[in-house]
């Protein structure tokens, strides 16, 4: 074992994991915090904790994690290159560790256009690619990324996200290769709602024989409506909603639309289960966190294994 | 070239409200190439000035002169016989020509009139585009002749990131994806390889990290 983390220990031990994720308030309340985390503790094997997501200034991650952690439970801090340089990522990354928190996801972030700061300088003084790499060799090698040795280095469980469905298409192998090169441990994917085109990817990450050196969890998304679903196709950049998908929401009623969201979430992972290579799920119910429990035991992934 | 564009008029007759004898400076160079504060644009700023200064009932006094670079100590020297007899300076070039004469004439008040914006290049007439942030490393040797560090627009080195859309940015369709356009001029060369080797952090002392940047060339310096 590389790390304390829960999560490792799932994987290690060949179990199908489950991640879930909870945004940080746009306040200083802890409650909502612990109530998010509450609401989906016993179903999964670490909660995501979001760093500023779609460039909107939330609680930090760091600290929000802190709060989840201090409930027993088990963060996993997105950290984004966006807002920090790498001096205080390295820092955060310690401080994180000093408080426990052992699992982290290193990302690039959206751009500041999209959030509510958009007038703000973006950093990316590293990409995530790099961020990866440096709590690496933080963690191995005891190295900050300028070179000089630390005493006590944080052991963090190191994450990354993918996604298979922007393009070029044919690059997105690759470039989860060159996460496996950078040292990531687990990759969590973007949304899959086009299967095909996942299992396409998969037979690719398989091909090069990259599941063996990194865990994919599958990302699955539960559409609540419609509306939800035509968003998630026209505006999200880098989402690939089939039309099928959108038929089949608005083939049924109004009042229908979110149990059949999470009929259809449920049925991709039975079949996502059965792709070698898959080895778990990551669920992003946005503001929607009250269905996880739901949906992770309709997909017999419950009880959670004690490791 | 250093692109610039003509700063709204309503900010240039802000800066020049107090003075009634002007000095406007054009650039022979880069601000020529993108119209922006060549002979011509000083000529039409001149016209532009009197007309509004006639609106309001003041006069203006206006020398239009158009140096051969001036960001260039040289040139700005021939300014000397007409600096005395103006209260302020407008300068229609780049940055580099404002403070070049600021920094020779000590007394004078100096004012932009064009916002410095980019070293780009022209893709069609009158259209220019963002193309070097003059990192002081370039990295184009590895990246097809295609510049992540000005063209992605998170200057990723490992890209691309999750958020490209038909090949272009997620900041807009208007964009094309930096790294679309790499990985596509790989694999024409024939050298989609190079793909995956990883890119370290990049050090951003030359590219103004350790602060403002000089170059001194020994063989050249008298
Ligand atoms: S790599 Fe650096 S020097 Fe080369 S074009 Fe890009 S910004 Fe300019
Ligand atoms: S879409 Fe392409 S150009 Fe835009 S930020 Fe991502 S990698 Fe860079």
């Amino acid at each position: 074992m590389k790390t304390e983390s829960r999560l490792e220990k799932v994987l290690a031990s060949g179990a199908m994991a489950v991640t879930s994720e909870v945004g940080p308030p746009r306040g200083v309340d802890p409650e909502i915090v612990r109530k998010k985390a509450n609401m989906i503790k016993d179903h999964v094997d670490g909660i995501n904790v979001t760093d500023n997501q779609t460039a909107m200034v939330r609680m930090s991650s760091m600290a929000a994690g802190i709060i989840i952690k201090q409930m027993g439970l088990d963060p996993i801090i997105q950290m984004v290159t966006r807002d920090r340089n790498r001096l205080a990522m390295q820092s955060e990354v310690i401080g994180a560790a000093a408080f426990g928190i052992d699992t982290m996801l290193c990302l690039s972030g959206d751009h500041p256009k999209f959030g509510d700061h958009p007038m703000a300088k973006a950093v990316y003084d590293i990409d995530s690619v790099q961020l990866i790499k440096a709590v690496k060799d933080m963690r191995d090698e005891g190295k900050f990324q300028g070179g000089a040795d630390m005493k006590a280095p944080p052991k963090m469980f190191i994450g990354a996200a993918a996604n298979p469905f922007a393009d070029p298409f044919e690059l997105r192998v690759m470039r989860l290769a060159k996460k496996v090169k950078a040292g990531v441990d687990f990759v969590q994917t973007q949304c899959i709602f086009n299967l095909e085109k996942f299992e396409e990817w998969m037979k690719g990450v398989e091909d090069r024989g990259l599941d063996k050196q990194v865990h994919v969890l599958a990302g699955i998304t539960p559409m609540k409506s419609v509306g939800m679903a035509r968003y998630m196709k026209n505006r999200v950049p880098g989402m690939d909603v089939p039309d099928e998908v959108i038929k089949r929401l608005a083939g049924v009623s109004k009042e229908q639309q979110p149990e059949e969201g999470i009929k259809i979430a449920v049925e991709s992972m039975e079949r996502l289960k059965e792709i070698k290579g898959v080895h778990g799920f990551h669920i992003m119910a946005i503001e929607w966190e009250e269905r996880v429990a739901e949906i992770v035991e309709k997909a017999g992934m419950y009880p959670r294994p004690q490791v | 070239m250093i692109t610039a564009e003509q700063k709204p008029m309503q900010e240039i007759i802000q800066y020049l409200a107090p003075y009634s004898k002007i000095l406007l400076v054009g650039c022979n160079e880069c601000v020529t190439v993108c119209a922006a504060g060549g002979r011509k644009e000083v000529g039409l700023l001149a016209s532009a000035l009197h007309l509004n200064s006639l609106k309001q009932g003041k006069t203006i006094d206006i020398k239009e002169i158009t140096l051969e670079r001036q960001c260039d100590p040289e040139y700005v020297e021939e300014l000397t016989s007409y600096i005395d007899a103006a209260d302020a300076v407008l300068s229609m070039s780049c940055g580099c020509g404002v403070q070049t004469i600021a920094t020779r004439f000590k007394q004078a008040h100096v004012y932009p009139a064009v916002n410095t914006k980019f070293m780009g290049a022209s893709l069609s007439q009158g259209v220019w585009a963002e193309r070097c942030q003059g990192c002081g490393d370039c990295m184009l040797g590895i990246t097809a002749g295609i510049c992540p560090v000005s063209r992605c627009s998170k200057s990723l080195l490992n890209g691309p990131c999750g958020g490209t859309s038909n090949g272009q940015c997620e900041i807009g369709p208007e964009t094309d994806c930096a790294w679309r356009l790499i990985w596509e001029r790989l694999k024409e060369l024939g050298i989609e390889g190079r793909y995956e080797a990883l890119v370290d952090a990049k050090d951003w002392r030359p590219a103004g990290g350790a602060g403002p940047r000089k170059i001194i060339r020994e063989d050249l310096a008298l």
